[in-house]
């Protein structure tokens, strides 16, 4: 049993990162990632956001599975995710103020991380129990913190860099994800169990 | 049949899930209710919503906040001009006190060739990397602009250019939320009155004869224009004239006697 979850946190954090290998969340990965705070919030609230994603997901995915509806889990997974974004945020805009401020406007934009619906689709087909869903969910929202938080470093220190004037903005931004994906890319070789 | 039930009983599924999901956000809804002025909102919506913190805060919403609050005026919102004060007082139960419209200044005539150089710089176009060197980049004047152009880059309203080394604000374009004073590493950058035509390109506070040294075009404060304006609107202050904005009327002769042409005013209202 632990071994599954250690297994599935390491590969999800790094082996089979969301945004590095599995092209999941690219979206918020360009559009946050100019300042490391923003970036960093942007990071927690995904990772929670997939977290309670995933727990309540797999209670949907029971109930539908018992009505022999499973062909409609994409659409109750959305509006699960919808619900709890909303959820979330009028939970910290009422008990914690200052983060509600501080995410701001990336609070609602995770319902359409593609990275939360994809941890639970994966969920489902991977046929992982209620703790193995969960722990899927968090440390994939982790590898997605790891992934942005390094992403927004490397964009930091970019500014002082000389590179050709065509390369300005999304171009040399591109680029840099690419050069880090292949840098993940020396964790794929790991056999884990 | 079997296929219609299945649909139905499908939709009914999703339907149910649906409305027990909104009668729980709703439930939520109460539980989590912020007592919010409802004036927050209105006085949002009457912002120009440029989220450009020109006014001071973090951004429309924070602003919108701060009005209702009593903590700020509500002419602060440059981009929105007089027609919104006039709104957010409306809603706020305020007099709206007319605005001055402010532009952004950079007070420096050095360009290239008229500042002398330490050194050809050839490092990133950034003023703050350029700073690095003798922290004061690469003109000798430490007053200077040195024209990397990070204020251009601040810029969300497109006004502001590098012209032969200096950077130029377009009056028109300019709202005077000063993001180009925060991205100035040198801080040389001042908020002027849209009205006033005569200003004084040049912020060196170095004593005449170093001026002179270091720059074709900086003040030496002679005196000159102090002496020979009519309206006593100008004066040398740590050797940099200075105008009084109250007191001048614009008339001009004090551009016309420096000896520097440094106080041009057709150069700067022109554009």
């Amino acid at each position: 049993m632990f071994d599954s979850v250690l297994t599935i946190a390491l590969g999800a954090i790094l082996i089979n990162n969301f945004i590095f290998s599995q092209f999941l969340g690219c979206c918020p990965f360009l559009g946050c990632s100019t300042k490391i705070d923003t970036a960093l919030g942007m990071g927690l609230a995904v990772t929670f956001v997939m977290g309670l994603a995933s727990a309540i997901c797999y209670a949907v995915n029971m109930l539908l599975i018992a009505l022999e509806l499973e062909y409609m889990s994409t659409l109750a997974f959305i509006l699960v995710i919808a619900v709890l974004v909303q959820f979330v945020e009028m939970f910290l805009k009422k008990s914690v103020p200052s983060l509600y401020t501080a995410l701001g406007i990336f609070l609602p934009l995770i319902t359409t991380n593609c990275a939360v619906l994809g941890v639970v689709l994966l969920n489902v087909q991977n046929n992982y129990n209620f703790i193995e869903s969960v722990v899927y969910g968090i440390t994939g929202g982790l590898g997605f913190l790891v992934a942005i938080v390094l992403f927004a470093s490397v964009r930091d220190r970019l500014q002082f860099a000389d590179y050709p004037e065509s390369f300005d903005g999304f171009p040399i931004a591109l680029v840099t994800a690419g050069l880090l994906a292949l840098a993940f890319m020396g964790f794929s070789g790991m056999k884990i169990g | 049949m079997d296929g219609i039930m299945n649909i139905v009983y499908a939709i009914l599924v999703l339907g149910i899930m649906g409305a027990v999901f909104g009668g729980l956000l709703a439930f939520a809804a109460k539980i989590f209710h912020v007592e919010q002025d409802p004036r927050i909102e209105e006085v949002r919506a009457a912002l120009a919503g440029a989220n450009c913190g020109g006014c001071g805060f973090a951004g429309c919403d924070a602003y919108a906040a701060a009005v209702v609050a009593g903590e700020a005026p509500p002419n602060k919102c440059s981009p929105g001009g007089a027609a919104t004060a006039e709104k957010v007082a409306a809603i706020m139960g305020l007099d709206a006190e007319p605005e001055v419209k402010y532009v952004a200044f950079v007070p420096c005539s050095g360009g290239t060739g008229v500042a002398k150089e330490f050194f050809d710089y050839e490092g990133p176009k950034d003023c703050v990397a350029a700073m690095r060197f003798g922290n004061k980049g690469p003109k000798q004047c430490q007053f200077s602009c040195i024209g990397l152009g990070n204020c251009v880059r601040a810029c969300q309203f497109g006004a502001m250019h590098i012209e032969n080394g200096v950077a130029v604000v377009d009056r028109e374009k300019c709202v005077a939320c000063m993001a180009c004073y925060d991205a100035c590493p040198k801080k040389i950058i001042r908020k002027v009155p849209y009205e006033q035509r005569v200003l004084v390109g040049c912020r060196s506070e170095d004593k005449g004869a170093q001026t002179r040294k270091i720059c074709d075009a900086g003040c030496i404060g002679c005196m000159k224009c102090q002496k020979e304006c009519p309206h006593e609107a100008i004066k040398v202050v740590n050797f940099v004239a200075t105008i009084d904005y109250d007191k001048c009327t614009g008339c001009g002769h004090c551009a016309e006697v420096c000896p520097r042409h440094i106080i041009h005013p057709q150069k700067i209202y022109e554009q």
